[in-house]
C-alpha cells in the first residue's frame, strides 16, 4: 500500500491538494450551488425560503415592479438597476483614480536606490496593519462636518480672514470614492512596482540613445512594458470594489447604496435571502463578464510572475 | 569636416566608492578618434573603458574635461541630443515591439516619414541579414540575431559615431569570430566611425584600426594592433596583450636604437631594441614574446644565444609550448611545428639541453619600475 503510494504521483498530488480542495468545495462550490438554488426560491412570511422555481427575484432586479404608483399591475422601477450601474461606475472611477495615483508612486519607488525601495515599500504596506474597518472609520473622523479636514480648512481660512462654513463631505458619493481609493491603493502600487522594477535600466538608456526624450520614453517604453502590472492591479482593485459594502456603509450612509449594501441588507435587515442571493449572482456574473473581456484584451498580468 | 570624429580633452570621471571615498574611473584621458576609424577601447573590467564610452554616449557626464563629437563640445547634453548611437552589451531590445518596430523606433523619434522609415529599415535589416524577420518578436530570435537587431537599430539612424559596448560578449566563440569579421566589413561598408569596447585582446587585434589600452582609468598606449603587440610602450601593455617573458636588468650601454642590458638573474648581457632613450644604469624590463625565441641545436653567431635546459614540452598541434630553464630563470618558448612527423623528438620532447637564440629586435627594452 505504502509502496504503491510512493510510486503513484497522481495520488501524491491529490493528497497534497486535498485540504485546499475540501476548503474550496465546502466553502465555495457548495455555497454557490445553494445560493443559486435559493435565488430561484420565494421568501416565506417569517424570512425563510420556500424552495420552488420562480424568476421573480431576477425580474425585480431588472426593474419589474408590481407596486406601482400609477395603479398599473406592473411597471418599470429603476431602483436596482440604478444601484448596479452606480456600483459599476464607482468601481470604474476608483480603479482609474487608483491607477493614476499608484503609477507615479510605483515608478518613483522602482527608480530609487535598492535601500530606499525597501523603506518606501514598507511605508506602502504599513496602513494594512490596521484593520480595514478601522481605517474607514478614520476617514469618517477626517471627513465629517466637525472633522479634521474642515478644522484645517477653517483654520487656514481664519488666517486670511475669509468667512468659512464647514463643508458636508461625509455621506456623499465623493466620500465613498475617497475611501475606496485609499483602501485599495496598495493593491495597485505593488503589482505596478513589481513590473516596473523588472525593466532593465539599459532599456531606458536605449530609448534615450535612439532619440526619445523622457516623456516619449515613458509612453513608448515604460508604460507598455509595465502594462502587466497595471492589469494585475486592476483585477485586484476592480473586483473587490464592485462587491464591497463597508466603505459605502460607513462613509456613504444611507445615501450611497451599492450592490454590496443591497445584498447585505437583504440578508440582515429585509430578511429576504432569495432576493439577496439573486443580487449576489448578478453581481458575480457581471464581474465575471467584465473580467473576461478585460483579460481577453490585456491578459491576466501573468508576465509579472512569469518573466 | 572636423579633424576628429570624437575627441576627449583631459576627461575625468569620479565616482563615489561604497566606503565613502572617491575614485577616478576615468583619470585625465585625452583621446582623438579619427573619422571612419574602427577604434577599440581595450582593458580588463574596471579599467574605465565602459565609463569612457558612456560619457561619449551621454549616459554619464565628465566630472571635468570635455567630450567633443565632431567639433561640438557636448557638455551636459543628454543622450537623445547627441549624434551617436549605442549597441548595448545586453542588446536592450524592446520586447514589446517587433523587430521592425525596434529598428524603426529611432527614426520615429526623428519624425521621419513612414515611407522613408520603411525603406531605411528594410535596407538596414538586409545589411545585417535579417530580412524576413520584421514581424518577429525579439524573444523569438537567437542571441546572434538579437545582436544584429541591436546593431541595425543603432545603424539605421546613420550616427556619426557608433558606440559598441562589448556587443559580442554574450555570443559563443564560433559566432563571435564570425560576427567580428562581419562587423569589420560592415564598418568598411558604411564608413561610420566605430568605437568598440572589449576586454578580449584577440577581438581588439582582429577588428581595430587603432586600439587604446586602458588600465585604472588611464590610457596606457594608443596604437595600431601590430604596434600594440610588437612595440608595447610599457610592461603593463606587454603583459596584457598576448604572452611574454620578462627579465629585469640594468642598462649597460645604448646607442643606434639598441640597448645592452645586464640581467643579473641570468648572469649575462642581452641586446634589445627600445622606443625611448635610456641612460646607463637605468632599471629596465626586457619583454620577449615566447614565439620569438628560437630553439637551435648549436650556438649561432648571434648576440643573444644561451644554453638552456628543457623542463617541459607540451604538444598542442600547431605549436609545441616549452618551458626552458636559463640559469634558473624559466622562459616560455613556443616553437611552430612546421614539419609533419610522428617523431616526438622533432618537437624537442626528449631533448634535455638546447640553445635558444633571440634576435635583438625581438627583445623589447621597457622602462623598469
Amino acid at each position: 500500500m505504502l509502496q504503491k503510494l510512493r510510486e503513484n504521483q497522481n495520488i501524491q498530488g491529490l493528497i497534497l491538494i486535498l485540504p485546499t480542495l475540501l476548503f474550496m468545495v465546502g466553502l465555495l462550490i457548495i455555497p454557490l450551488i445553494l445560493t443559486t438554488v435559493v435565488s430561484f426560491g420565494r421568501r416565506s412570511a417569517d424570512g425563510g425560503v420556500i424552495y420552488t422555481f420562480t424568476l421573480d427575484n431576477y425580474a425585480r432586479l431588472f426593474g419589474y415592479s408590481t407596486t406601482c404608483t400609477n395603479g398599473a399591475a406592473s411597471c418599470f422601477d429603476p431602483l436596482y438597476v440604478d444601484i448596479t450601474v452606480r456600483s459599476f461606475w464607482l468601481a470604474l472611477e476608483t480603479t482609474v483614480l487608483v491607477i493614476l495615483l499608484a503609477y507615479p508612486l510605483a515608478y518613483f519607488i522602482a527608480r530609487s536606490t535598492p535601500k530606499r525601495r525597501t523603506t518606501f515599500l514598507f511605508m506602502v504596506l504599513v496602513p494594512l496593519w490596521t484593520n480595514f474597518v478601522i481605517r474607514v472609520y478614520a476617514w469618517m473622523m477626517i471627513l465629517r462636518t466637525q472633522g479634521v479636514l474642515n478644522g484645517l480648512l477653517g483654520a487656514f481660512a481664519g488666517l486670511f480672514h475669509i468667512p468659512f462654513t464647514p463643508f458636508d463631505m461625509l455621506y456623499t458619493p465623493g466620500a465613498v470614492l475617497v475611501g475606496m481609493v485609499y483602501e485599495f491603493l496598495p493593491f495597485m502600487i505593488l503589482p505596478i512596482y513589481t513590473s516596473l522594477e523588472k525593466i532593465d535600466n539599459s532599456l531606458y538608456e536605449a530609448a534615450a540613445d535612439l532619440g526619445a526624450n523622457p516623456l516619449r520614453t515613458i509612453f513608448r517604453v515604460t508604460l507598455p512594458l509595465s502594462m502587466p502590472g497595471v492589469v494585475a492591479g486592476t483585477i485586484l482593485v476592480f473586483i473587490p470594489v464592485m462587491g464591497t459594502f463597508i466603505v459605502s456603509d460607513i462613509l456613504g450612509g444611507q445615501k450611497v447604496m451599492l450592490v454590496g449594501n443591497l445584498i447585505q441588507r437583504q440578508f440582515l435587515d429585509a430578511r429576504d435571502p432569495t432576493f439577496g442571493s439573486a443580487a449576489s449572482l448578478i453581481l458575480m456574473v457581471m464581474t465575471l463578464i467584465v473580467t473576461y473581456f478585460y483579460t481577453r484584451k490585456f491578459g491576466f498580468g501573468e508576465e509579472i510572475i512569469a518573466v | 569636416m572636423p579633424d576628429f570624429a570624437v575627441e576627449l580633452r583631459d576627461v575625468v570621471k569620479t565616482f563615489p566608492t561604497p566606503e565613502g571615498g572617491y575614485v577616478n574611473a576615468v583619470d585625465h584621458v585625452d583621446m582623438q578618434i579619427k573619422n571612419g576609424e574602427f577604434f577599440s577601447l581595450l582593458g580588463s573590467s574596471g579599467c574605465g573603458k565602459t565609463t569612457t564610452l558612456r560619457m561619449i554616449a551621454g549616459f554619464e557626464w565628465p566630472t571635468s574635461g570635455e567630450v567633443y563629437i565632431g567639433d561640438q563640445g557636448q557638455g551636459r547634453k543628454p543622450p537623445f541630443q547627441r549624434p551617436v548611437n549605442t549597441v548595448f552589451q545586453s542588446y536592450a531590445l524592446f520586447q514589446h515591439m517587433t523587430v521592425f518596430q525596434n529598428v524603426a523606433f529611432g527614426l520615429e523619434m526623428e519624425k521621419t516619414s513612414n515611407e522613408e522609415i520603411k525603406s531605411r529599415v528594410g535596407k538596414v535589416l538586409e545589411m545585417v541579414k535579417l530580412n524576413g524577420m520584421e514581424r518577429r518578436s525579439p524573444r523569438q530570435l537567437s542571441g546572434g540575431q538579437q545582436q544584429r537587431v541591436a546593431l541595425a537599430r543603432a545603424l539605421v539612424k546613420l550616427p556619426t559615431v557608433l558606440l559598441l559596448d562589448e556587443p559580442l560578449g554574450a555570443l559563443d566563440l564560433k559566432l563571435r569570430k564570425e560576427m567580428q569579421l562581419e562587423l569589420k566589413s560592415l564598418q568598411r561598408e558604411v564608413g561610420i566611425t566605430f568605437i568598440f569596447v572589449t576586454h578580449d585582446q584577440e577581438e581588439a587585434l582582429t577588428m581595430s584600426d587603432r586600439i587604446a589600452v586602458m588600465s585604472l582609468g588611464k590610457v596606457m598606449q594608443f596604437g595600431a594592433p601590430v604596434e600594440i603587440y610588437e612595440r608595447p610602450n610599457c610592461k603593463f601593455v606587454a603583459d596584457f596583450i598576448g604572452e611574454t617573458n620578462f627579465l629585469e636588468g640594468v642598462v649597460q650601454s645604448s646607442g643606434d636604437g639598441t640597448v645592452r642590458v645586464q640581467v643579473p638573474r641570468v648572469n649575462s648581457t642581452l641586446t634589445g631594441v627600445a622606443r625611448q632613450e635610456y641612460k646607463v644604469g637605468d632599471p629596465v624590463v626586457l619583454s620577449i614574446r615566447p614565439e620569438k625565441i628560437r630553439l637551435v641545436e648549436t650556438p649561432q653567431l648571434n648576440q643573444n644565444c644561451f644554453e638552456v635546459i628543457v623542463r617541459n614540452a607540451a604538444y598542442i598541434g600547431s605549436d609545441t609550448r616549452l618551458e626552458v630553464d636559463l640559469n634558473g630563470v624559466k622562459l616560455k618558448v613556443w616553437e611552430q611545428n612546421h614539419i609533419s612527423t610522428l617523431d616526438p623528438r622533432a618537437y624537442h620532447q626528449g631533448t634535455q639541453t638546447a640553445w635558444v637564440s633571440i634576435m635583438p629586435e625581438n627583445i623589447l627594452v621597457l622602462p623598469g619600475e
